[in-house]
């Protein structure tokens, strides 16, 4: 994914303490909307869902000293867009040992758009075997939802146009904690 | 990406790495209770096979089948080919039935090459007479790595009858392309120099199998093909077997971590001894499991994206 160039206009919408703070505040949602985080998995989705995956689990280790599992779904072989693209590589799938089997699995992403990847993840899910109910779980919805799909824990909600993207960088993937949008204000 | 992998110098180092690397995720997903993926869902694979071959088939099969895709197989028995119709004319019916993808197995080198100018769809070569073998060198490349932890720096030596086999020429080309170092095994009549050469200015030749095996982290041990010598190439099985057959006290002469391989089909007591073949260091029956993974990663990286 290309740096922003200098010339499109673009703007921080979370900085690294915003986004920390974001990322605390889904860790306390997810704790009291699941009781304490029993029987649940955290499981992210390649590339910046998987770091934000282990973010969640480590501060909800912070708050309550409890150790979610956390691991990795990939879904590229899943995608609905694959004809439309150049061949993507793959990302790693890792399960936790425990498996997901009658556990409440939340799925973990960086941003919430069209709502197809969260389909392609759900079809994935279900040929690893059978939660015992899915979650959703984003740091940034920015709207324009193409199928009948809600998160159930959103960082921060931001109107967008289509014209512009949002741009998440992770310390772990990119190097700095910050979420921009670029693109076509004229 | 490639459209077509008709040998394996269509394949430069970042490409194959990518192969491989797809067919490890390939291979963590055979684990699962569910192993049917949707990918290729709506894609069409023909087995365009004119010659005997079990394992490379069902395996491409499979691979397939994993991916959605739909196979057609086409054996030369029992089809038009009998009959007298050329490869270009089946070619053409193939076409026309719309096959995204045709796997080719020929006994005419260069059968693959010519093909993928008739069809429009990718062309996967699955062996074509002396020449190219080149899944079965992704697969065995995997296994290598999967081993050993890397194929960068590794020796490796092909063992037999190296001027017959295109498992040889592909893996000469392949292991090259990823820094591993091939020592070429054999006696004299079953190694040709300028090939390797031609493949490989940096391969070795040895005919002396007791000299090579301590310095090897690979043996690779090559069918002697039986169907393919119209000469003799050596005096007698037996001392073929005597001076280039792999067995326990010629394994011992190996570093303890070095692996052995084998395309398959064996000759037991021919080129290998049931004991080695059959021993913790042989990697053969995982060649075979790892096989379906990298013709799953091969289709995908083919068939997978924008045509």
């Amino acid at each position: 994914m290309a740096q922003p160039r200098a010339d499109t206009p673009s703007k921080i919408i979370l900085s690294a303490s915003d986004l920390h703070r974001v990322v605390d505040r889904v860790a306390h949602q997810i704790l009291e909307k699941t009781s304490g985080a029993t029987g649940t998995v955290l499981l992210g989705i390649p590339t910046r869902g998987v770091p934000l995956a282990h973010r969640l689990a480590a501060r909800i280790h912070a708050f309550e000293g409890i150790d979610v599992p956390v691991g990795s779904l990939d879904i590229t072989l899943y995608r609905d867009d694959l004809r439309l693209h150049a061949t993507r590589a793959l990302g790693k799938t890792e399960l936790p040992g425990g498996g997901i089997d009658g556990l409440r699995v939340i799925l973990v992403d960086d941003v919430l758009f069209s709502g197809r990847t969260v389909r392609a993840a759900l079809d994935a899910l279900n040929d690893e075997g059978r939660p015992s109910s899915v979650q959703l779980a984003v740091l940034v919805d920015r709207g324009h939802r193409q199928l009948p799909i809600r998160a159930d824990y959103v960082g921060k909600n931001i109107p967008t146009a289509l014209s512009e993207s949002v741009r998440v960088s992770l310390t772990e993937t990119d190097g700095l904690d910050e979420v921009r949008l670029t693109g076509s204000e004229k | 990406m490639i459209k077509h992998l008709r040998s394996a110098a269509d394949l430069d180092a970042a490409t194959a790495t990518l192969i491989l690397d797809t067919a490890g995720e390939m291979a963590a997903l055979a684990g699962r209770e569910v192993k049917k993926l949707p990918t290729l869902r709506g894609r069409t694979v023909v087995n365009l096979f004119y010659e005997d071959s079990t394992r490379t088939r069902i395996s491409f099969e499979a691979a397939a089948k994993r991916l959605s895709a739909d196979v057609i197989n086409f054996s030369a028995k029992g089809s038009s080919v009998s009959k007298g119709e050329s490869l270009k004319d089946t070619a053409l019916t193939l076409q026309a039935m719309g096959a995204d993808a045709v796997v080719i197995r020929h006994p005419a080198s260069g059968a693959p090459h010519r093909l993928a100018q008739w069809v429009d769809g990718s062309v996967v070569n699955a062996g074509d007479g002396t020449h190219e073998h080149p899944t079965q060198a992704l697969l065995d490349a995997y296994t290598m790595r999967s081993r050993l932890g890397k194929l960068d720096g590794l020796n490796v030596a092909i063992v037999g009858d190296v001027l017959h086999s295109r498992v040889a020429r592909s893996n000469l080309l392949l292991l090259t392309t990823l820094g591993a170092s091939v020592t070429l095994v054999g006696p004299p009549t079953l190694i040709p120099l300028d090939v390797a050469a031609a493949l490989s200015p940096s391969a070795k030749v040895s005919y002396d199998l007791d000299s090579v095996l301590p310095d090897m982290d690979v043996v690779m041990m090559l069918r002697v093909q039986t169907e393919r010598m119209q000469d003799s190439y050596f005096p007698s099985a037996r001392e073929y077997s005597r001076r280039y057959g792999l067995d326990l006290a010629r394994m011992r002469k190996m570093p303890e971590h070095a692996i052995v391989m084998h395309p398959g089909p064996m000759n037991r007591g021919m080129e290998i001894t049931p004991e080695v073949a059959d021993s913790s260091r042989s990697t053969i029956v995982e060649q075979v499991a790892n096989g379906v993974s990298a013709r799953m990663a091969v289709l995908y990286l083919l068939l997978g994206g924008k045509a």
